[in-house]
C-alpha cells in the first residue's frame, strides 16, 4: 500500500500527487513512468513520473480524468492509500548535451515533461519550454518549468494565453524564427506529439516522443503497448517509452488506444452513478 | 485377490455444455469412497533393478512418493497421505490438477501396460482437497539458521524453492513483479483449470511457513540483482517466460488480435470476465481464431469458449503433433472448438478503423521429422484461401523475461535469452541460481517446480559448507526430468 502523502490541483481536471514509494524514489530517472492500481478491483494504468526525492522517499505523478480511473484516482485524498504501484518502469529518457533542446509539452503531458526539462538543463543544454493547453487554466507547472527553462512559450487553444493555436504551430514558428534546436523532445496526446514530429521532419530535427499505449503489466509480459517504430513492433513498456518520432506510426498507436473505447465509456457511466447515489 | 480394475474410478465432470456457460472448474475431484476405491489399484511396485525409486516415483520430476501416499489413501488414512506428499512437493492442489501425468508418473505406471494406469493426479488432487478443506497442518518451524535467500518471482519454481528453504531454517524473501504472488498460476492458467482460491490458499500456505512475499518489486527496476546480492546470501532467479513471441506477419497489430499472455492476464489475473465490477475490459468479437496447438492456446481457446464465442484453433501440424496434454484436446473438442489443422495465418486484414476483420491462411502437409522429431509442416503453393474472424489470440509460446539478464550483465545467458545453468542450477554469477523457464524456455509446472526443489538443495549445500566455493560448472543439458 503507498500513502498518498500530498495532492495538489494543478487544473481542474488535472491532480498531482506525491506518494510513499520509497524503493522506486531511489531508482526514478525521467522519461521514467510506474504502473498503479488503485483497489482490489482496480486496473492496471501506466503513469509517467513527474518527480521522485530518494531523500523524502516520494514519487510524483500527475494524471487527468479521463476515465474511470483516473477520476477514482483524482478523487482521492492525502492520507489515502493507493494498492499497487510498480516501477520505475521503461527506459529513462537520454538525457545529455545536445546544445539547444526544446521540450514540448502538451495538456498533461507538461507534467511529464517537466523533470526532463529540469535533467537538459542540468546536463548543460540551453532549454527552450514550450508548453500548450486547451485553455490558460491547463497551463499547468508553468512557474516550476520555468525556473529550469532559458526561454519559455506558451500556447492555447482558444488564445486565452500566449500564441492563439495548437502547440507545433508554435515550434513552427520559432523554427522559421530562426531558433535552432538540436533536439526536441514532445510529450502529450498523440495527435500533437505526430504534429510535433510532421513539424520537425523537413528542417531534419532529431524529435523524441514518449508514447502512451494501453499496458497491463508494463514488464514485458503481455505485449499489449505495442506499437510500431521503423516498420518493426517494439514493446513501449521495455523498449521505450521514448522513441524517434521520425519513426512512429502514430496513427496505429491512435486506433489501438481507441480500442476499449466503450468500455471505458461504460465503466465511467457507472462509476458516475455510483458516486452520485453515494453523495 | 479380486481382479484389478481396468479403468480408472471416473472423476466426475461439469457436462460441457454447462460448464462453457460457467467459468468454475471443469473436473469436480474425488469423494473419499472414490479416491479410495481408485488407490485399491495400485500395484505398490517396488523400485526395478538399478533404480533407485518405483517406476511411477522416477518418473515424477520431485520424485513423490505415490505408492506410499495411495497406500494411506486406501487405508483412509488421508492425512498422512497428504503429509508425504507434501514432504517432497508443497504445491499438491496445484499439481494435482495441471501436471502432465501421463508423461510423467501416470506415464511409467505398470498397470498402464495392460490397462489405464492408476490416477495418481487425481488422487494427489483429493489428498490436497482434502487437505485444504480441513484446515493446513503447519508444520513445526525449525530453529531460524540466521541466512537470507532472495527469491526472484513467485511462480511454482520461486514457490517450490522458498517453501523447501523456509523449512530448513532459511529466512526467506520472495520478490513479486505483479501485484498478487503465482506467477504464471494467476496470470497464466485459467480459473476453469486451476481456481485462483487454491492459488492463493497454497500461497498462504508457504507464507505461513515464513516466507515474506513482496509484490511490486520489478527486480531488473525496483532493485538490482547485484544489490539484493548484498543483502542476501544466496538468490535463486525465477522470472519464467514472460515475453511473449508473434509470427511477424502483416497487420499483426491490428486491433483484436492478442498474444496470448495478454488474453490470459486480462481475463485470469485481472478478471476481465466479471468486467465492469472489475475495472479491466476486454474484447472479444464473434469468431475468434486462437493460433498454435499448446497448453496456452487450448487455455484461450477455452476462455474464449466461456465467453460465448465461435472459437477455431488454428495450427500448422495435426493434433498428433500437437503439444498440449491429450486432456485438455479432449476438453476443448467437447466444448464445441473448432480445430482447423494444417493451416497457418499469414497475413491479418483490417477493416478502416484499424480492428481485425479477416485473415489470410496457408495449407500444410507434413514432410520430414525436423530437430524436434515432429514432422516438419510444408506449405502448399495455392491453398491461400481468407477466413472472417474478429478476434486473434497469438498463442505460439514465449520466450525468457529479458527484465534480469540485461540488467545484469555478468550473467550469462544463451542465444534464446535463457539464463545458462550448470546441472545444479547455478549460473555464472556467484551467489545466484536459476531455474524454471527462464532457464527452460517454455515448459511445464511441474519442472518449473523440480527447479526449485533442485535449487534449494544447491543452495543449502553450498551455505552450508564452511569454505563456500562457487563451481559454476558451465552449461548443462537439463533432462525433462530431475
Amino acid at each position: 500500500m503507498y500513502r498518498i502523502v500530498k495532492k495538489q490541483d494543478l487544473a481542474p481536471t488535472i491532480k498531482k500527487f506525491e506518494i510513499q514509494a520509497p524503493l522506486i524514489a531511489k531508482k526514478a530517472k525521467p522519461g521514467q513512468f510506474v504502473v498503479i492500481r488503485i483497489d482490489e478491483k482496480g486496473e492496471r494504468i501506466p503513469l509517467t513520473l513527474v518527480d521522485a526525492s530518494p531523500e523524502r522517499g516520494t514519487i510524483t505523478i500527475a494524471a487527468l480524468e479521463a476515465g474511470k480511473t483516473t477520476k477514482k484516482l483524482n478523487s482521492m485524498k492525502e492520507g489515502d492509500y493507493i494498492a499497487n504501484i510498480a516501477g520505475p518502469l521503461g527506459n529513462p529518457a537520454e538525457i545529455a548535451h545536445y546544445g539547444t533542446v526544446a521540450c514540448v509539452g502538451g495538456g498533461v503531458g507538461i507534467a511529464c515533461i517537466y523533470p526532463e526539462v529540469k535533467a537538459f538543463k542540468k546536463a548543460g543544454n540551453y532549454v527552450i519550454s514550450i508548453l500548450g493547453a486547451r485553455t490558460k487554466e491547463g497551463l499547468i507547472l508553468k512557474e516550476e518549468i520555468k525556473e529550469f527553462s532559458d526561454e519559455l512559450y506558451v500556447a492555447t487553444d482558444d488564445g486565452s494565453e500566449g500564441f492563439h493555436g495548437f502547440v507545433h504551430l508554435l515550434l513552427k514558428k520559432l523554427i522559421e524564427e530562426g531558433k535552432r534546436f538540436d533536439l526536441v523532445v514532445a510529450v502529450g496526446p498523440v495527435p500533437m506529439m505526430k504534429a510535433v514530429a510532421e513539424t520537425t521532419k523537413p528542417y531534419g530535427i532529431k524529435t523524441i516522443v514518449s508514447l502512451n499505449p494501453i499496458m497491463v503489466d508494463g514488464t514485458g509480459m503481455c505485449g499489449c503497448c505495442r506499437v510500431e517504430v521503423g516498420g518493426k513492433t517494439k514493446f513501449a513498456c521495455v523498449d521505450g517509452p521514448e522513441f524517434d518520432a521520425h519513426q512512429v506510426d502514430f496513427d496505429l498507436l491512435m486506433a489501438r488506444n481507441r480500442r476499449f473505447i466503450e468500455e471505458e465509456r461504460l465503466a465511467l457511466k457507472k462509476f458516475e452513478e455510483s458516486c452520485a447515489c453515494g453523495r | 485377490m479380486a481382479k484389478v480394475r481396468e479403468t480408472k474410478v471416473p472423476m466426475p465432470e461439469q457436462p460441457p455444455e454447462e460448464r462453457i456457460k460457467n467459468f468454475k472448474e471443469v473436473p469436480l475431484g474425488y469423494t473419499p469412497e472414490m479416491a479410495m476405491e481408485e488407490a485399491k489399484r495400485c500395484l505398490q511396485c517396488k523400485p526395478r533393478k538399478g533404480k533407485e525409486f518405483p517406476p511411477c516415483v522416477e518418473g515424477c520430476p520431485v520424485n513423490v512418493n505415490i505408492p506410499e501416499f495411495i497406500k494411506a489413501i486406501k487405508e483412509g488414512r488421508f492425512d498422512d497421505a497428504i503429509k508425504i506428499i507434501k514432504d517432497k512437493n508443497s504445491l499438491p492442489a496445484i499439481t494435482g490438477r495441471v501436471c502432465p501425468y501421463e508423461n510423467q508418473c501416470e506415464g511409467n505406471c505398470t498397470l498402464g501396460k495392460k490397462h489405464e494406469p492408476v490416477g495418481i493426479g487425481r488422487l494427489e488432487r483429493f489428498a490436497a482437497d482434502y487437505e485444504r478443506a480441513k484446515g493446513f497442518t503447519i508444520p513445526e518451524k525449525p530453529k531460524p539458521n540466521g541466512k537470507k535467500v532472495a527469491i526472484i518471482g513467485s511462480g511454482p519454481a520461486g514457490l517450490t524453492a522458498a517453501a523447501d528453504l523456509a523449512k530448513k531454517g532459511y529466512d526467506v524473501t520472495v520478490f513479486e513483479a505483479l501485484h498478487e504472488p503465482g506467477g504464471v498460476l494467476v496470470y497464466g492458467i485459467p480459473e476453469f483449470r486451476l481456481p485462483k482460491e487454491i492459488v492463493r490458499a497454497e500461497v498462504e500456505y508457504i507464507k505461513a511457513l515464513g516466507v515474506k512475499i513482496l509484490t511490486d518489486v520489478v527486480v531488473g527496476k525496483t532493485i538490482t540483482l547485484e544489490e539484493l546480492l548484498n543483502e542476501y546470501d544466496a538468490i535463486f532467479v525465477s522470472t519464467g517466460a514472460g515475453l511473449p513471441n508473434f509470427m511477424n506477419i502483416p497487420g499483426e497489430n491490428l486491433n483484436g488480435i492478442y498474444s496470448a499472455n495478454e488474453f490470459l492476464t486480462r481475463l485470469n489475473l485481472m478478471r476481465a470476465y466479471q468486467f465492469p465490477e472489475y475495472d479491466t475490459p476486454i474484447k472479444v468479437g464473434n469468431k475468434v481464431a486462437v493460433i498454435g496447438g499448446g497448453n496456452v492456446a487450448m487455455d484461450c481457446a477455452r476462455w474464449a469458449r466461456r465467453l460465448g464465442k465461435e472459437v477455431y484453433i488454428v495450427y500448422r501440424r495435426t493434433e498428433a503433433e500437437m503439444p498440449a496434454r491429450k486432456e485438455e484436446i479432449e476438453h476443448a473438442k467437447e466444448e464445441g472448438i473448432k480445430f482447423l489443422l494444417l493451416t497457418a495465418p499469414i497475413r491479418y486484414i483490417g477493416d478502416e478503423k484499424g480492428w481485425v476483420k479477416q485473415m489470410e491462411c496457408i495449407k500444410f502437409e507434413l514432410g520430414e521429422p525436423d530437430a524436434s522429431g515432429r514432422r516438419r509442416p510444408v506449405p502448399i503453393k495455392g491453398s491461400e484461401f481468407i477466413m472472417d474472424i474478429d478476434t486473434v489470440v497469438v498463442a505460439i509460446g514465449q520466450s525468457p523475461n529479458p527484465l534480469v539478464p540485461q540488467t545484469t550483465p555478468k550473467l550469462k545467458t544463451t542465444k534464446w535469452g535463457t539464463i545458462e545453468v550448470d546441472e545444479e542450477l547455478r549460473t555464472s554469477v556467484e551467489r545466484v541460481w536459476a531455474g524454471g523457464d527462464i532457464v527452460r524456455g517454455d515448459s511445464t509446472v511441474i519442472l518449473a517446480m523440480g527447479d526449485g526443489r533442485k535449487a534449494s538443495l544447491s543452495i543449502d549445500k553450498y551455505l552450508s559448507s564452511p569454505d563456500r566455493k562457487w563451481e559454476f560448472k558451465g552449461k548443462a543439458e537439463l533432462k525433462d526430468k530431475n
